[in-house]
């Protein structure tokens, strides 16, 4: 006798006291899941209908009146050149992030599972940038970074080569911001590729070497790459969620400069919304924030259903 | 030239010996089982074979020529796993190919989509996909080719696992329990497929079970394994009719053989079970001897006679084919099993019965568990059954 | 479990290129802690030394427990993640497990509920919910920096997916012997979904200790800053280039995560594996 099994069957038609249990049964279910219920209600549902309602409008934070301007918020947005450098350096930022994180952290996964000694030496060390608060780290690499003390700057000069004000200079700042984001995410994708390497069954590799491909390249392309699909997608996905949401690092390091160099969307939101206010215009980015999210997200639950034919 | 020679094997995972010195000798075209339990070394022994891993002492020879230092593609054998391990992207089609593009096809010519336009390619791969058409059209899998492993049922699945290893036509067939995940009816079908599969090719095929019936069924010789240690090879008549240990005897037969203790009560004959039973030994008296009576070795007699056993029913089991009675012994804690006719009458629990068996079926054992056979001078001889 | 005999030189390679990447990976913590240790001069001198040759740790690290209150702000971070991970657990559990052992009207759409509230990151909400905070009166609290994440979609997933492992049975027992729902959901499912308890903790904290964008809303006070919103404040004070007490106040505050996870390890990455399989 499941208790998850079907909805109840209409209430009118079983005898009573069958009805009075089931009434019970709902009246503790719906005890249970109120709290939750009226704080998803509240905390996330009413909000992002508000977002939307409030991107419609010319709100601007503290007045006392507003009024309905529909889509032109959004109009005035892709129009807004600032706007559009915003987004354009978010999608660099992230198309540099994603496949170096992913890239990277297959690597490091495959070096890691390829031998036998300090693996959890490897993998902690690998792992820690991923743990530590970037808002303070993101301090200990401006101190990196800095151009003429930095020890990146210092390497570079004992060894001839040019330097520069990384942080400081337009064309360097994105790249550089990508970098720390790659070694921030580095951890977690390499973390997800151990998983997946864990996963794959032995017998196929012992299968793979008696079928002759024994060799490192031939084992890659045989069975480790395809069966690390599903976990690869997954990395990439959320990683690139994770660079669209990078705010820490420009609003410590960079404040967007110089010159919106290294404005971010993420970091035009926080700006728009709470320091302009903004507010209908930041709720607009908001929503052009949310989309994209979003996209991303179903992206992936829809790929994760496609892979379900591997047993 | 595809005999293997075992020589001496021995295998340790960390301290624990799993082979311990298995030497064995398998004649080209032979199909051999290696039975046992769980964790008695067999598998191993077969991935030694293979290559998977390397023994700690010994060696293997295979056509002849010594096989140690080859890797396992070199080694000119296939296997069939227990999982099948089919690549699960790629086609029924393309997981049969495998062993061929590795093999005819050099790394450059593999290459994704360059590969393909090098010269003389194309013909390669069309032998290739003849080759496997074939051997899809022989296990009749030819109208799933084009799907994947997770859209196939399981007995199909085996069939790719078997027609990868078949394309290479190796010399040695490997087969770790390929039937253990299927559903009985399909094992049955499949054991009779395998069969044919072995007169069909005429390889070597070494088949690792723990089922007896499919070790008895599809055999020419069997190979019991227990503990890291081969009990005995014979043919799987030999094995049930004459095992050389008590371990194999118990292991082969359904319902397990009968093990009686029996005391020697002088040089013509033995206690058992409160019974006395005519055996001609040349031991010490009161010497302690298993005597293993096989559950169709027994007739219900009217009366005790010379050779009988005696006591109360516990338990009757109608089969519907036979039926089985657990009958009580003085002396003995378990029950004795006979086997009887299936329309036999009037056995009621409680009931006492008499249970007549010819003293010669009888199996002897010492009490170490070795087999003692009979001499010429019909006693008994002490020295150690050779198997 | 292969058969080839070990080859130093993959081996080798193996490892030159880890403690590479290992190196590059630890850099800016070991310059970090390097710059605390110094005196200003020589950081400016410009040398790779590591270790200082005149130690000024005491003096840097004094300087960044007074500057600003670094203390307090680890502190403020375990009162808040705290807080928190309590209301978490405590709204979370009882409705993943009517979402996954009872019947009741309503269940699918709440669970639909529950996976948009997946979709939806935090930084989405921040401008309603700081609007909400506005109203109730309660910025600038440690309320405001708790309020918007006392419900976790992710949480009631990850409990409602490891609730439904359980066997019915157990509750069927537990309803025989007279336990009331909601002591079956403290008495035997949370007890007995105890890996999904610690994978959810470790997530939950760590997520929300390193949380700068609603903490940066919500608070101005200095005394109720988590860890990197104090990073900022210190910041703004030490302006200008005196790394070493900066770099001292931003070792101490990655240091207890850094130290817990060291601590840890397994927990920590399984936490995660579980927690992104979502």
């Amino acid at each position: 006798m499941s208790a998850t099994a079907q909805a109840p069957a209409p209430c009118a038609n079983l005898p009573l006291s069958i009805r009075r249990v089931r009434q019970a049964e709902t009246a503790v279910a719906h005890a249970l899941v109120g709290p939750a219920l009226f704080f998803l209600l509240t905390l996330f549902l009413l909000p992002t209908v508000a977002v939307f309602v409030i991107a419609a409008t010319d709100w601007r934070f503290g007045a006392r009146s507003l009024s309905f301007v529909g889509l032109a918020n959004f109009a005035e947005l892709f129009r807004d050149p600032l706007f559009l450098i915003s987004l354009r350096n978010t999608a660099i930022y992230t198309l540099i992030v994603v496949p170096a994180t992913t890239g990277l952290g297959l690597l490091v996964a495959l070096l890691i599972e390829g031998g036998r000694s300090f693996r959890a030496f490897y993998r902690a060390v690998h792992f820690l940038p991923y743990m530590a608060t970037l808002a303070a780290m993101a301090i200990a690499w401006e101190a990196l970074l800095h151009p003429s003390v930095g020890l990146i700057n210092q390497i570079l000069r004992a060894a001839g080569l040019p330097t520069a004000n990384w942080l400081r200079e337009s064309a360097t700042v994105l790249p550089v911001l990508a970098v720390i984001g790659v070694w921030k995410n580095l951890g977690f994708a390499m973390v997800m590729f151990l998983a997946g390497l864990k996963s794959i069954p032995c017998e196929l590799l012992d299968a793979a070497d008696i079928d002759g491909a024994d060799s490192w390249l031939d084992r890659l392309r045989t069975v480790t790459l395809p069966l690390l699909g599903p976990v690869s997608m997954f990395v990439l996905i959320v990683t690139a969620l994770r660079a669209f949401e990078t705010f820490d690092t420009v609003k410590i390091l960079t404040q967007g400069g110089p010159g919106k160099a290294s404005e971010t969307l993420l970091y035009t939101l926080y700006m728009e919304s709470f320091e302009y206010l903004r507010t209908g215009y930041g709720a607009a980015v908001t929503v052009v924030f949310l989309l994209i999210v979003a996209a991303l997200t179903l992206t992936q639950a829809r790929m994760i259903d496609r892979r379900v034919h591997y047993t | 030239m595809a005999s293997v020679t075992i020589s001496q094997l021995s295998k340790s995972f960390g301290a624990t010996e799993v082979l311990r010195g298995v030497s064995l000798e398998i004649a080209d075209g032979e199909f051999l089982t290696l039975l046992g339990p769980s964790g008695c070394g067999k598998s191993t022994l077969l991935r030694l074979i293979a290559g998977l891993e390397l023994q700690d002492t010994g060696s293997i020879a295979i056509g002849g020529a010594a096989v140690d230092a080859l890797r396992p593609k070199q080694r000119n054998v296939a296997m069939v796993f227990q999982t099948y391990a089919l690549y699960p992207h790629l086609t029924v089609a393309e997981n049969i190919a495998v062993p061929l593009r590795m093999r005819r096809l050099s790394l450059t010519q593999r290459l994704p989509l360059v590969g393909r336009l090098l010269p003389g390619v194309r013909a390669i791969r069309d032998d290739i996909d003849r080759d496997v058409a074939a051997v899809a059209n022989t296990l009749e899998i030819d109208h799933v080719l084009d799907r994947k492993p997770g859209q196939l049922s399981g007995g199909q699945r085996q069939r790719v696992a078997v027609g990868r290893a078949m394309v290479r036509q190796p010399a040695v067939f490997l087969m770790d329990e390929p039937l253990s995940n299927l559903d009985a009816k399909l094992r049955v079908q499949m054991r009779a497929e395998i069969a044919a599969l072995h007169r069909r090719l005429g390889a070597t095929f070494i088949y690792v079970t723990h089922d007896q019936i499919e070790a008895m069924t599809m055999s020419d010789r069997v190979a019991v394994m227990l503990d890291g240690e081969l009990l005995q090879v014979a043919t799987p008549k030999e094995i049930y009719a004459d095992p050389a240990d008590r371990r194999v005897a118990e292991f082969i037969g359904s319902p397990k053989i009968n093990m009686l203790t029996a005391r020697v009560r002088d040089a013509a004959s033995v206690e058992i079970a409160g019974a006395v039973m005519p055996l001609a030994t040349r031991a010490v008296l009161g010497t302690e001897l298993q005597i293993g009576l096989r559950p169709e070795l027994f007739r219900p007699l009217e009366r005790a006679a010379e050779t009988s056993l005696t006591g109360p029913v516990r338990f009757v089991e109608h089969m519907g084919s036979d039926t089985f009675i657990h009958v009580a012994l003085a002396g003995e804690r378990g029950a004795l099993v006979a086997r009887l006719p299936a329309d036999s009458q009037g056995f009621a629990v409680g009931e006492t019965v008499h249970l007549g068996f010819n003293p010669d079926r009888a199996l002897v054992f010492a009490r170490d568990g070795t087999r003692l056979r009979k001499s010429e001078s019909n006693t008994l001889s002490f020295r150690r059954a050779m198997s | 479990m292969s058969a080839r005999a070990p080859f130093r030189l993959a081996e080798l390679a193996r490892h030159a290129v880890l403690l590479l990447t290992a190196s590059i990976v630890l850099l800016p913590f070991v310059w970090m802690v390097s710059l605390s240790l110094k005196p200003q001069g020589e950081v400016f001198q410009g040398t790779f030394s590591f270790l200082p040759e005149r130690w000024h740790a005491i003096e840097n690290y004094t300087r960044a427990l007074t500057a600003v209150p670094v203390p307090r702000f680890l502190l403020n971070g375990v009162i808040v993640c705290g807080s928190i991970l309590i209301l978490q657990i405590l709204v979370c559990a009882p409705a993943a497990y009517a979402l996954a052992k009872l019947r009741f009207h309503g269940r699918e759409a709440l669970f639909a509920l529950v996976l948009i509230g997946l979709l939806i990151p935090h930084q989405v909400l921040a401008l309603p919910l700081y609007i909400l905070g506005y109203q109730l009166g309660i910025l600038n609290t440690y309320a405001a920096l708790i309020f918007p994440f006392i419900v976790s979609p992710f949480g009631i997933f990850l409990f409602r997916q490891f609730f439904k492992t359980i066997p019915d049975d157990i509750v069927h027992a537990a309803r025989l012997d007279g336990l009331s729902e909601f002591a079956i959901v403290w008495r035997v499912m949370v007890p007995m979904a105890l890996p999904a308890v610690v994978a959810f903790s470790i997530f939950s904290v760590v997520s929300h200790w390193n949380d700068l964008f609603w903490p940066l809303i919500a608070v101005r006070a200095e005394e109720l800053m988590p860890p990197p919103l104090g990073v900022v404040a210190f910041r703004n004070e030490e302006v200008g280039s005196d790394f070493g007490p900066l770099m001292a106040g931003a070792t101490l505050i990655v240091a207890p995560l850094v130290v817990a996870f060291l601590a840890a390890q397994r927990w920590f990455i399984e936490g995660l594996t579980q927690g992104a399989v979502k």
